[in-house]
């Protein structure tokens, strides 16, 4: 087995806690990730979840250096970048690609669509035959050649979210982070996006980092899961294994706590154990 | 009177249209008997929030009810004056909103804020509403009432919040609530304890409740009867038991197979077919041109 894309050692992030903060002086710092270590495998899609506050998506942005750690290492394609300055992670940039929960806030509402697909790629310098390459991006992700001249809010929210991945993807990268990329979305959108990106991570050897609070999505798309609680991982797994034989208790209510769309009637009915 | 005198809520062939002429609200009929759980499930547009807001006298100023009848234990909303209406809606009917941090307001103290629609608007006692809000929060399982009684909104967590919301719906004893989404914004193990609790109510205080949601998981699981909905039409409507287990129209059935399920991972997740769309739009085309032109 190849070495892994992401290798993360300790990972430890502190933020400002802003609830914390005096009224003059700086807010003193709250610690969201306590000391995570994992490897994302090359070419497969993980999925990481966990309910709110768990510092999922602290994690995500750790590991595409929007945060700088406070503590650890995380390494990417063999280069440590934990500390990496701007001007040199640069060129490691491209290859750390991102995909938004809410696309209408995450594209520009005065530029085309061909514009905002166009931007990383003149970014890097791949300004040439631009309008050939917005084709082949818009293509990628089903969206008809038209598009391309329209607004944001010409589109609806499940061709607004292809418009995201087109643009993650507009440069090849070698890593996504999709965060919470279908929970704006109604469930018939949500099965068109999720079977694309399955489809577009597979042809391009993409490696995908998904994160989601939603386990029954996870399922379908991910080879291997992360389960977060609290800023610490409570379980990592490979995917079926973690579905059939969930090891942590904390893995098992957040499976019993979803609805299956099946009748059940036990499943409101307060649980035999003594309330905690 | 006949039978359906007898139904809580009773809404027959109802149509809305906005400024423009289209129609919202598309000759939906639905009723929610005493004590019933009746889900409405649908996407986004397809106006389920739009036939709660109808039923409380909230709908936004554009959107006109043009045909239809609304009644509430046997009384047509429609005959009454304005006044009588507000009045008859505020005693009888509830709302649990989907993001209490918008329900509530931030610059008041969560007491206050709850007693004061049984003061002002049902007339009861400061007395009598302190009590009886004490005994919902006990109800909800609010261990510590003074605290949370004295808190502003946001030092409050999401589900405790919720839990504060669906003890004010239940304070007046309301005969239905229309909850929009009350789960929508929460965690899924939040969730559950919501859902739980609304169940628990709901049988304990014989409530009927108009349940709006976009997840059919969270109807299998609260509801009695179902609606299903798109672009404002009812296009199924079914026990919630038989719909699972035979689900009638394509879409509901497309819905399902949509619908991720960890269980079973290959058949859900499913993208909408397009011929169902296709056949939906086609449904629908009939069906105003039937409203249009009732005489061929």
């Amino acid at each position: 087995m190849a070495e892994p894309l992401f290798s993360v050692r300790g990972l430890k992030v502190a933020l400002p806690d802003m609830t914390r903060k005096p009224l003059f002086g700086r807010a003193p710092l709250a610690e969201i990730l306590k000391g995570l270590d994992f490897d994302l495998p090359r070419g497969s899609v993980t999925g990481i979840v966990g309910e709110s506050g768990s510092g999922k998506s602290t994690l995500g942005r750790a590991l595409v250096r929007l945060l700088e750690p406070s503590a650890g290492s995380v390494s990417f394609d063999g280069r440590d970048i934990t500390h990496l300055p701007e001007a040199e992670l640069r060129p490691v940039r491209r290859n750390l690609q991102m995909i938004f929960q809410d696309p209408m806030s995450s594209l520009n509402p005065r530029r085309t669509i061909a514009s905002i697909i166009a931007a990383p790629l003149k970014q890097n310098g791949l300004g040439d035959n631009l309008k050939a390459r917005v084709a082949e991006a818009l293509q990628r992700v089903g969206l008809p050649q038209g598009f391309a001249s329209r607004y944001r809010h010409e589109l609806s929210g499940g061709q607004r979210q292809r418009v995201g991945i087109a643009r993650a993807l507009a440069l090849s990268p070698k890593f996504v982070l999709a965060d919470e990329i279908v929970s704006g979305l109604d469930v018939s959108t949500q099965a068109q996006i999720l079977t694309l990106l399955e489809k577009l991570a597979a042809d391009m050897g993409l490696t995908v980092a998904f994160i989601s609070h939603d386990l029954s999505v996870i399922r379908r798309l991910c080879r291997q899961v992360i389960v977060m609680r609290e800023g610490a991982i409570v379980e990592a797994s490979a995917t079926d294994t973690l579905f059939e034989k969930p090891q942590q208790a904390y893995t098992r209510d957040l499976l019993a706590a979803i609805p299956l769309p099946e009748i059940d009637d036990a499943w409101l009915l307060p649980a035999a154990k003594a309330p905690a | 009177m006949n039978a359906l005198a007898k139904s809580c809520l009773d809404i027959r062939d109802l149509s809305a249209v906005l400024p423009n002429g289209l129609r919202v609200l598309r000759s939906v009929s639905l009723s929610v008997q005493p004590g019933e759980v009746r889900a409405l499930v649908g996407e986004s547009g397809a106006g389920k929030t739009m036939i709660g807001k109808a039923v409380l006298g909230v709908l936004p100023p554009s959107v006109r009810i043009v045909e239809g009848d609304m009644l509430l234990e046997g009384e047509d909303l429609g005959k009454l004056q304005p006044k009588a209406r507000r009045t008859l809606i505020g005693a009888r009917t509830a709302l649990i909103p989907q993001d209490p941090l918008t329900a509530l307001n931030p610059s008041r103290r969560i007491g206050p804020q709850m007693t004061d629609r049984l003061v002002r608007i049902l007339g009861w006692s400061g007395e009598k509403a302190d009590t009886r809000i004490r005994q919902l929060l006990d109800e909800v399982q609010i261990r510590d009432p003074e605290r949370v009684l004295k808190c502003y909104p946001h030092e409050l967590s999401g589900g405790m919040r919720q839990r504060v919301l669906i003890a004010a719906a239940f304070a007046a004893e309301p005969r239905l609530i229309v909850a929009d989404e009350p789960t929508t914004a929460l965690d899924v193990t939040v969730q559950k304890q919501i859902l739980r609790l609304i169940a628990q109510l709901q049988r304990e205080h014989g409530t009927a409740i108009l349940f709006v949601t976009h997840d059919l998981g969270v109807v299998a699981k609260i509801s009695q009867k179902v609606s299903v909905l798109y672009a404002g039409k009812v296009v199924e409507e079914a026990e919630t038991a038989a719909l699972f287990a035979a689900p009638q129209h394509p879409y509901t059935r497309a819905l399902m197979a949509a619908t991720p399920r960890y269980t079973d991972p290959l058949a859900s997740l499913k993208p909408v077919d397009e011929a169902v769309l296709a056949g939906l739009a086609a449904e629908i085309a009939a069906a105003d041109q039937a409203w249009r032109h009732p005489h061929g």
